[in-house]
């Protein structure tokens, strides 16, 4: 019986395969034949996904972007355009299973000429190819896995350099502007973690720095034998891959034993909560680095204090983690739109062409996709806040 | 590879002490439930989760932004200590109420009892993931969030052994856990509830012919090996000051393992155990690496059984003389 139940099952799979391949390819017959005979009477309004975890356990760092996002839809609403915009959102729960649907149902139904994410890198992996074979351009906010931009992928794009990029930026950093000779690196053994710290042993050995290393388990709360480590290996500097959770405890229990050594981290890390974990006057001048340009307080750049302004208006609350990359990820296809593309294919070669300044960075693509701006930040606590520094290549410490 | 340990064998061993003595304290409540009712109480990791919670409750209603001093602090800690008693006692007779006894009274098998347990679990960690830690705590839409708890006592250095440096805060996790557990010994040992616990773990039925109750004897049990939990829960709190609604999960399967290796059952086994555990688990992150600490506990944890199958004291409750 088993046998037959699993053969049934996977023609099953192969008949649904099949459909959706075929569904897939109608829905971007279709979407090329109305737009492209849509030239003689242009649609008043053209429809923009938004995909990424909008309700589950990392939306934290979604929902931002997408704030930012709808930001410039209804900026560029309010000038009166011949062609509106409309922002359709797509909630993926961070699952990429889910991703593809929506995807499959933003082609299809929604018949969506564009879309900004998916947010994250597992589920881009996922329903990227679902949008690249419907045509559609997709720019993604804040997925920096490295491999994604090794896919020949034409209609994608994101506005956040890489991972490759981030850790010899901020191993750079650490051996530069903050002098560092002996650095004790620690990774939460994650995929990100470790790969992040990876990266700035590599870096910190070719500047000629010593780098003695260890390894925790970001569930676990007692950190003593990693501390113990640090204390014995008198680090100038300590840099921790992993996230904000594990990067507080032990960021508190080093600062309890006396371990006065610069602390750095990752975008992982970079979150309030780091702050409370570790406790305000633990967490003083810590330093933190990121691929995004997150507005502050103490924000200086006139562009970034009105758009931090104009977001605060709107959503009640600060510009948080990629709310600039979400608005100018938005701001390509809206510039696109502007300069007369309707059609999914005549915006993504508007969006392969982009050459203006964002709010996070300087926007403009490589043939990959990748952002030609590589730009790492340099974050630091300050009176119980995350304060911006600098971009790493330029930031001093004070 | 060696030099490290050697270098800083008391920091290490310091460390290792006090985690062992609240893996200690926690691994009471899965020994004296096995003792009694031959049954692993997997919720007993969020009974104490339940405990640290009601500590860090008490320190956000108290508005600690400083750390107290002098009578304050002393009056602070005892507050802590006994809301996170309270709490994690509470709860467990609570647990065994609804989860256990209505189980027990149908004589169903142990194995319901078990999956009974998990569930009980999983229930208590996302009532406090979904309301609790969102509505009590005042923390919308971050319940699996990790919690930060306010500073209440300064972590001065009271003394040096041996280049490592023993805090105060250590000092009284250390004292405490070790007192608790001298006057549990003297209540199993010395008292007559004590004695109708060692006759129920022995043999329940002629416990009852004997005139011992038992439905009173198990709810003294949870009601103990919660209270340690709860205690354990407030040192933690003290010593560590974060939570979350999964902080017991780990730890509550290190319990259990300082249990087993201390031998089931067994009160000073799972003193023993835990002491045990903290020091393995340091001295084998000491020589490999952090990343190796579970490895190497767990490794030592299969070496011990292999050699003595029921842990380093074995004996168990039932056998313990006064």
């Amino acid at each position: 019986m088993r046998p037959k139940i699993a053969r049934l099952g996977g023609v099953l799979a192969v008949g649904v395969a099949l459909t959706v391949g075929l569904a897939a390819c109608g829905g971007g017959g279709d979407t090329g034949s109305t737009t492209g005979g849509g030239d003689s009477a242009a649609p008043t309004t053209l429809k923009i996904g938004f995909m990424g975890d909008l309700s589950g356990e990392s939306s934290g760092i979604v929902i931002p972007p997408s704030n930012g996002a709808q930001l410039a839809v209804d900026e560029y609403n309010a000038t009166n355009p011949k062609v509106k915009i409309e922002m359709i959102k797509y909630d993926s729960r961070a699952d990429a299973t889910t991703a593809v649907n929506l995807a499959q149902k933003a082609i299809k139904d929604d018949k969506v000429v564009a879309l900004v994410g998916p947010a994250f890198s597992g589920e881009s992996k996922q329903a990227v190819p679902v949008l690249e074979e419907a045509k559609i351009p997709n720019i993604s906010a804040s997925a920096t896995n490295v491999d994604l931009a090794k896919n020949g992928w034409k209609y994608w794009h994101r506005v956040v350099p890489n991972d490759g990029v981030q850790g010899p930026s901020i191993a750079d950093f650490i051996a530069g502007a903050a002098a560092a000779k002996n650095v004790f690196v620690v990774d939460d053994k994650s995929e990100y973690g470790k790969g992040l710290a990876d990266a700035v042993r590599a870096q910190l050995k070719t500047k000629g720095a010593t780098v003695s290393d260890d390894a925790l388990d970001p569930n676990a709360t007692d950190y003593s034998s990693t501390v113990n480590k640090a204390v014995s290996a008198k680090p100038d500097a300590i840099f921790f891959g992993g996230y904000y959770a594990g990067a507080g405890k032990l960021l508190k229990q080093l600062r309890d034993k006396g371990v006065q050594a610069k602390f750095f981290s990752g975008d992982g890390s970079l979150d309030k909560g780091i702050i409370e974990s570790a406790g305000a006057a633990q967490a003083e001048g810590a330093l933190i680095g990121c691929p995004c340009r997150i507005p502050t307080s103490a924000e200086t750049d006139e562009k970034v204090k009105k758009f931090a302004a104009d977001y605060k208006a709107k959503f009640g609350a600060d510009p948080l983690i990629y709310a600039t990359e979400g608005y100018d990820a938005m701001t390509a296809f809206t510039k696109a739109i502007a300069g007369g593309a309707t059609t999914a294919d005549a915006i993504n070669e508007a969006v392969g062409k982009s050459d203006f300044d964002g709010i996070s960075k300087h926007i403009s693509f490589d043939p990959t996709g990748e952002p030609s701006a590589k730009s790492i930040y340099m974050y630091q606590v300050k009176d119980g806040q995350i304060g911006l520094l600098g971009d790493t290549t330029t930031a001093k410490l004070s | 590879m060696f030099d490290n340990l050697l270098g800083s064998f008391w920091p290490y061993t310091i460390d290792g002490l006090i985690l062992g003595a609240i893996y200690g304290l926690v691994a009471l409540g899965y020994t004296m439930v096995y003792g009694v009712l031959r049954l692993i109480n997997f919720a007993h990791s969020e009974i104490f989760m339940i405990g640290t919670m009601a500590s860090a409750f008490v320190v956000m209603v108290m508005g600690v932004t400083k750390p107290l001093t002098g009578l304050a602090l002393v009056g602070g800690l005892l507050l802590l200590v006994l809301a996170g008693g309270a709490a994690s006692a509470g709860s467990a007779m609570l647990l065994e109420r609804i989860a256990y006894r209505p189980l027990r009274k149908r004589g169903a098998s142990r194995l319901a009892a078990l999956i009974s347990a998990i569930g009980a679990s999983l229930f208590l960690q996302e009532l406090f993931a979904l309301v609790i830690i969102p509505y009590v705590f005042n923390r919308p839409q971050q319940g699996r969030n990790q919690m930060g708890v306010a500073r209440i006592m300064e972590k001065d250095t009271l003394f040096s052994i041996g280049g490592a440096q023993v805090r105060v805060d250590q000092v009284i996790i250390f004292v405490a856990a070790l007192g608790m557990m001298v006057l549990l010994d003297l209540l199993v040992n010395r008292t007559k509830i004590g004695r109708g616990i060692r006759a129920t773990s022995q043999d329940p039925e002629t416990a009852v012919l004997m005139g011992v109750d038992i439905d009173k004897i198990v709810r003294v049990t949870f009601l103990i090996g919660g209270l340690m939990a709860g205690v354990a829960g407030a040192l933690f709190v003290l010593q560590f000051e974060v939570t979350k609604f999964s902080i017991g999960f780990l730890l509550g399967i290190k319990a259990f393992t300082a249990a087993v290796l201390g031998g089931i059952g067994n009160l000073r086994g799972a003193l023993l155990g835990g002491l045990f555990l903290g020091l393995i688990e340091n001295y084998g992150a000491a020589i490999f690496g952090s990343g190796w600490k579970d490895v190497i506990a767990f490794s030592v944890l299969v070496l011990v059984l292999m050699f003595r199958p029921t842990g380093i004291l074995g004996e168990s409750l039932q056998q313990a003389r006064a």
